[in-house]
């Protein structure tokens, strides 16, 4: 049994929470209607009216909420409350297309920091703990989310946020941070150079809560080894709050969803139909307790999976595997679907680290994959035919994964570009080429 | 013949490489050799032989290089037709395999120096002895 933030809905019955979900989700979809004239013409097209949602039975029959529709009603389309009642924006990165903006309320907000709290206590922060936070604050849900969090666990908060790594790393050694919170990307920066440094003696940590990225079981456990720590998977999204929708507990095997706050569905992104608990799909949320901001049926574009099994930690909210990819992120090359997820996956079994590019184009009317990767020290051998074997090797397994064949360029160490955000993974040069 | 220290170092194919990792060389005081370059359609390694490998070694790794230090050999041949290929003979018969060698001419007239990387570098140097 592990430490909760709040027991009572973290270990709760799943017919307590079921009927809980119920009665929220019926008072969302009645604030909703009434206030957001853009949602309420949805279930009126739909044929749907408040009164037709009386369970979670019923959730299915409401329409779904897409990335579009919220740039569609920018700036205050979907805003549910008078915004003299509003006390915060947060916006997404906005790498494609218009932005999108979301509401909070100041109970919005105080909600949203419990499920963070939530997940800083399940990686096992106490008020005693040195919670370091390198996500970006601004508009970005990252650093303001787990700064949140850390506030009401009554952990000592350093606000880093993102950049100036050096400084980042004296202050967690001078001040003893204890729980590290950035992308993974970005953990694995701050590894090399803590290493690089010689500082590796002289860190505290203990966790790392690490998510607003995709990144693969052995990314955990190359990060989990050059830090000496215990890394943690955090999912969550600005249209549903922020980081904290979901996270991991000690049992490492998929991240918990906040149930009392999110109703997670998985549908079949083709044809929208519900699929039974267990399937792969596509993740929707639909959010029952932050009023400025409601929204039902949210498609998230995340490919995963959730479970229900039992899990060591006591906790019985739902659990959802990490995302295999996101349809946005994922490439159509030669006509297959490829997740840059999984060439990290074999990347990293093959001894490399988790520097790599991705270049895609169109060459005589064919797609090509380039994937560039940093030769690491230990791989280096005067003899060119063994640095080839190895550059072999990883063509092989690239061709057994993604069914497609991919160019292996090996790069000096340090010459493809850290970034301090999100990393920036794939080149696609297709656009315009025939 | 000599055991000597052999620097390889890992170069991307990109413009101007070899004088950028020439010039670092050359800041560390280090006089060169002998070069030789093995290289493959996406990268190639350079191997060098300076008269100051450790602080070639040091300059080029902080200036970010993969390099790897290792013992060649360097024999002495006799400039003159079918001289190398005896010795190469001796090695084969000998069942020691050659990874890769270069040649380079010494300043002793008549004299050529030849680095070969072999993979028993002892039995190498009783062979030829």
């Amino acid at each position: 049994m592990g430490n909760y933030y709040q027991a009572e809905w973290e270990t709760a019955p799943v017919e307590k929470m079921r009927e809980h979900q119920g009665k929220l989700l019926k008072e969302q979809v009645a604030h909703t209607y009434k206030n957001v004239a853009y949602y309420r013409d949805l279930m009126d097209k739909a044929g749907v009216a408040p009164e037709d949602i009386q369970s979670v039975d019923d959730l299915h029959k409401l329409p779904f909420l897409t990335k579009d529709d919220l740039r569609e009603a920018y700036p205050y389309g979907l805003l549910a409350v008078p915004l003299a009642d509003c006390v915060r924006i947060q916006s997404t990165s906005g790498t494609t297309g218009r932005r999108v903006v979301a509401f909070y309320t100041q109970n919005d907000i105080d909600l949203w920091d419990e499920c963070c709290a939530r997940a800083i206590v399940a990686a096992g922060g106490t008020k005693e703990d040195v919670v370091h936070v390198s996500y970006g604050y601004g508009l970005f849900t990252g650093g303001p989310g787990l700064n949140g969090g850390s506030h009401k666990v009554g952990s000592l908060t350093l606000p880093m946020s993102s950049g100036n790594t050096e400084r980042q790393i004296q202050f967690m050694t001078d001040l003893g941070s204890t729980i590290l919170c950035c992308t993974p990307s970005y953990a694995a920066f701050l590894a090399e150079s803590i290493k690089e440094m010689g500082l590796r003696d002289k860190i505290k940590l203990k966790a790392g809560i690490f998510g607003a990225e995709a990144w693969s079981e052995e990314m955990r456990r190359h990060i989990e080894k050059e830090l000496g720590i215990r890394a943690f998977d955090i999912y969550g999204l600005t249209e549903i709050s922020g980081p904290g929708v979901s996270f991991e507990c000690e049992e490492q095997t998929g991240m918990h969803i906040n149930e009392d706050h999110f109703i997670p569905e998985i549908i079949n992104p083709n044809t929208g139909e519900v699929l039974p608990l267990g399937e792969k799909g596509e993740l929707v949320f639909t959010s029952i307790s932050k009023k400025a901001f409601p929204l039902l049926r949210y498609r998230t574009r995340d490919i995963c999976v959730l479970s229900r099994e039992k899990c060591s930690c006591g906790r019985t909210l739902i659990k959802m595997a990490k995302p295999m990819g996101r349809s946005d992120d994922m490439l159509i090359i030669r006509g297959v679907n490829v997740f840059p997820s999984q060439i990290e996956t074999v990347l990293l079994s093959s001894g490399f680290e988790a520097n790599y590019q991705l270049v895609v184009d169109r060459v005589n009317f064919s797609d090509t994959l380039e994937v560039k990767v940093e030769l690491t020290p230990d791989m280096f051998s005067d003899t060119v035919s063994v640095i080839e074997s190895k550059e072999n090797e990883v063509v092989h397994k690239l061709k057994s994964v993604l069914g497609i064949q991919a160019n292996v360029t090996l790069v000096a160490p340090k010459s493809i570009a850290r970034s301090e955000g999100k990393a920036v993974r794939i080149i696609d040069n297709r656009a315009g080429k025939i | 013949m000599a055991t000597i220290k052999q620097l390889s170092i890992f170069v991307e194919n990109k413009d101007g490489w070899l004088a950028d990792i020439l010039e670092i060389v050359a800041g560390a005081g280090a006089d060169l050799r002998a070069l030789s370059i093995a290289d493959t359609k996406s990268f190639g390694v350079l191997h060098i032989i300076v008269d100051k490998p450790e602080a070639a070694e040091e300059a080029l790794t902080k200036a970010g290089c993969i390099v790897r230090e290792n013992d060649v050999l360097s024999i002495t041949v006799a400039d003159k037709p079918g001289a190398f290929a005896a010795a190469l003979r001796k090695l084969a018969d000998a069942g020691i395999s050659v990874e890769y060698t270069y040649a380079f001419v010494g300043h002793e007239p008549g004299q050529a120096y030849v680095i070969l990387r072999v993979d028993d570098n002892e039995k190498a140097e009783r062979v030829l002895g």
